[in-house]
């Protein structure tokens, strides 16, 4: 049980931290809204209009997050192979470059479909 | 000499490059290459054509795989069970082969379902990123958009249930459990009527499956930290020695008990077993029902094999802490069910508290723990599928008016038997083979995983079984009653003609009912061990140097 007193300390104080900062911050921060504050955060560039009434909004930056994200875990397979590429020899070379194709299809069809087009 | 049925090994780690038994594996390559080749015809063969290149791969590829798993259970070893590839992630035995099989076929019949299209209307919607109701929507109605992206993701869902139950490490089975799930998620939400209906449907079955794998995760975690290994074979040997390398004292028990009972959320999520079945009747009744069809046969069979291989295989040597929670799991899930389904009054609902209904029964087989278990579980999902897909087979046919939508409410099948007899008659099998009436599948079904749980002394189980058994005949005959002895109602349904598909996947269906009831003994033979052989303790065995 000694083994797991450190991570229950540090789950006490990561649960700590979470509860006094919002409560201090709701406390003592300072209030003074504006349009800018208000709005959504889009990474620092100009919300998408939304209509009136939480109707729909743009599946644009989900497209281009989901590609990311098909060539991000691309990058991490990559690495280590990379790094051992001697080792792994021709199973490996080959293992990757299927790896490789299959990731591309995904991002094939989401360029014949339109996905890239920003309008 | 046993007759072990469940083949498990642990990994060799060597410098060598992998010697992967492509052959073995071949099945689940061919439906994962069709897939594949799916999306890059979405992306270059022109619309109109779409329908019928997808079409006919995901029925080729589909039933190549078939005949491969057939040509590969023929040369497996007659006097062993099987062996594992890649690494000990892959067990190909007998049982893997026949789920496999089952799943394939019972997929290539839900295809059929799916590629029905009556005048240019498939059962899925025309687009379904289109608000419902909107201006986009009737447009791309008008033009006749549609998604051909369902078949291959139909045979993604095939291949990740493909694996699930041949998984012989945790990670690969968590990896198939989402292969399989995250397709089944969307497919729910592309029906074409009732839109925000399946919409809401697909959204509960994404978020409370999601939930449930993270249980089923962390319950990974958990065994993971007990035996220090993933694989099949290393947390059974864990289990049988009383802990792991961490635990040589024998202190991990409520790690081990943790883990068996976060993975157990998880795999009886999938089955639909109480209290883990809340989804399963908004989710059945929201989706698309060829998608229904998918899902009540080929995922129960795949999420059952995987929870027969877990508690017999790893958790094999702990069936004393997991069987009493199996036991209560199970009379839950035979009881409350079949009570809360007598008040439904939606077909497809009542269908799927139905299939919970099943879960329990298959549950009862699973508890006894015995290759006669297995294989009553194994005839029963198998037999279950056909009966199931036969039944919503019939459910697409029966609309509120030409052009409509499926005619849901158990009201408007008054006098159906009269209208269209033929029709009607196929459901009274199909309602029949549920109840477990001699003569159809169901009672082979039930007679051997009751039989089973017996032998096994859960002689309470099987009361509560044949208890419950009579609750659901009463509301299957009810319906029987409804079709063929009640007036036609006034706002009577109308009978759509079924197509060549529709009508082949419920000619499959009664042939397939109706032969597994009169003459089973081939499938029975197949999977029980030969006679002759004295049955072993362990139902497993351990494939020694044959991980490659």
């Amino acid at each position: 049980m000694e083994l797991y007193a450190p991570i229950f300390v540090l789950a006490a104080i990561g649960a700590a931290f979470v509860v006094v900062s919002m409560v201090v911050g709701s406390i003592a921060g300072p209030k003074r809204y504006n349009r800018a504050k208000l709005q959504a955060y889009e990474c620092g560039i100009e919300p998408t209009p939304q209509p009136a009434g939480g109707g729909r909004f743009t599946i644009k930056y989900y497209l281009t997050a989901m590609l990311f994200i098909v060539f991000d875990i691309e990058i991490i397979f990559l690495y280590p192979w990379a790094v051992h590429f001697d080792e792994l020899g021709v199973f490996g070379l080959i293992a990757m470059v299927l790896f490789l194709v299959n990731v591309s299809i995904a991002y094939a069809y989401e360029w014949r479909r339109g996905g890239l087009e920003w309008e | 000499m046993s007759t072990p049925l469940l083949v498990t090994a642990a990994p060799t780690i060597t410098e060598n490059p992998p010697q992967i038994d492509y052959w073995l594996l071949s099945p689940m390559l061919v439906v994962f290459g069709a897939a594949v080749i799916g999306v890059l015809v979405e992306a270059f063969v022109p619309a109109a054509r779409r329908r019928a290149v997808q079409l006919g791969l995901a029925l080729a590829a589909v039933a190549a795989a078939f005949v491969l798993s057939i040509l590969i259970v023929g040369a497996l070893p007659a006097d062993g069970p099987g062996e594992t590839l890649a690494f000990g992630s892959v067990a190909v035995d007998r049982v893997s082969v026949f789920l496999q099989g089952s799943v394939l076929v019972l997929g290539f019949v839900s295809l059929l379902l799916i590629a029905e299209n009556r005048r240019g209307e498939s059962a899925f919607a025309a687009q379904a990123a289109a608000v419902p109701g909107s201006e986009e929507e009737r447009e791309h109605v008008m033009a006749g958009s549609q998604h051909t992206e369902v078949y291959p993701l139909v045979l993604f869902a095939l291949l990740g249930m493909q694996l699930f139950p041949a998984a012989n490490d945790f990670l690969t089975m968590f990896v198939a459990l989402e292969v399989m799930s995250l397709p089944l998620y969307l497919l729910c939400g592309l029906a074409r009527r009732r839109r925000l209906f399946s919409q809401e449907a697909a959204v509960k079955y994404f978020l409370l499956g999601a939930f449930s794998s993270a249980f089923f995760l962390f319950g990974i975690a958990m065994v993971y930290g007990y035996a220090g290994s993933v694989n099949f074979a290393e947390v059974a040997a864990a289990v049988r020695e009383g802990g792991g390398p961490l635990f040589a004292d024998g202190g991990g028990r409520p790690l081990l008990l943790l883990g068996i009972g976060l993975i157990a959320v998880g795999l009886l999520f999938k089955v639909g077993a109480v209290p883990f079945h809340n989804w399963k009747p908004d989710v059945y009744q929201g989706a698309p029902t060829p998608i229904t069809a998918l899902m009540a046969s080929c995922t129960l069979v795949a999420a059952f094999g995987a929870l027969l291989r877990v508690f017999y295989v790893p958790f094999g040597g702990s069936a004393a802490d997991w069987a009493p929670m199996l036991w209560v799991v199970a009379i839950l899930t035979m009881v409350l069910a079949a009570v809360v389904a007598v008040t439904q009054r939606d077909i497809k609902r009542l269908l799927a508290y139905s299939s919970v209904v099943h879960a329990g029964f298959v549950l009862t087989a699973v508890v006894a723990a015995s290759p006669e278990g297995l294989a009553g579980a194994m005839f029963y999902l198998a037999a279950y599928g056909f009966t199931t897909i036969g039944a919503f087979a019939v459910v697409t046919l029966v609309r509120t008016h030409e052009n409509g939508p499926e005619a849901g409410e158990l009201s408007q099948w008054a006098g159906l038997g009269r209208t269209s007899p033929l029709l009607a008659g196929a459901l009274a099998l199909f309602l029949l083979a549920f109840a477990g009436i001699p003569l159809t599948s169901g009672f082979i079904g039930k007679f051997a995983v009751f039989e089973a749980a017996m032998a096994a002394g859960a002689a309470p189980l099987v009361v509560v079984g044949v208890l419950s058994s009579a609750v659901t005949a009463f509301f299957y005959v009810r319906i029987i009653v409804l079709m063929f002895f009640a007036d036609p109602a006034e706002t009577g349904p109308t009978v759509v003609r079924a197509g060549l598909f529709t009508g082949s996947a419920i000619a499959i269906g009664v042939a397939a009912t109706f032969l597994l009831g009169v003459y089973p003994t081939p499938v029975l033979d197949h999977l029980l061990p030969q006679p002759g052989t004295e049955q072993g303790e362990s139902l497993v065995a351990t494939a020694e140097g044959s991980a490659g």
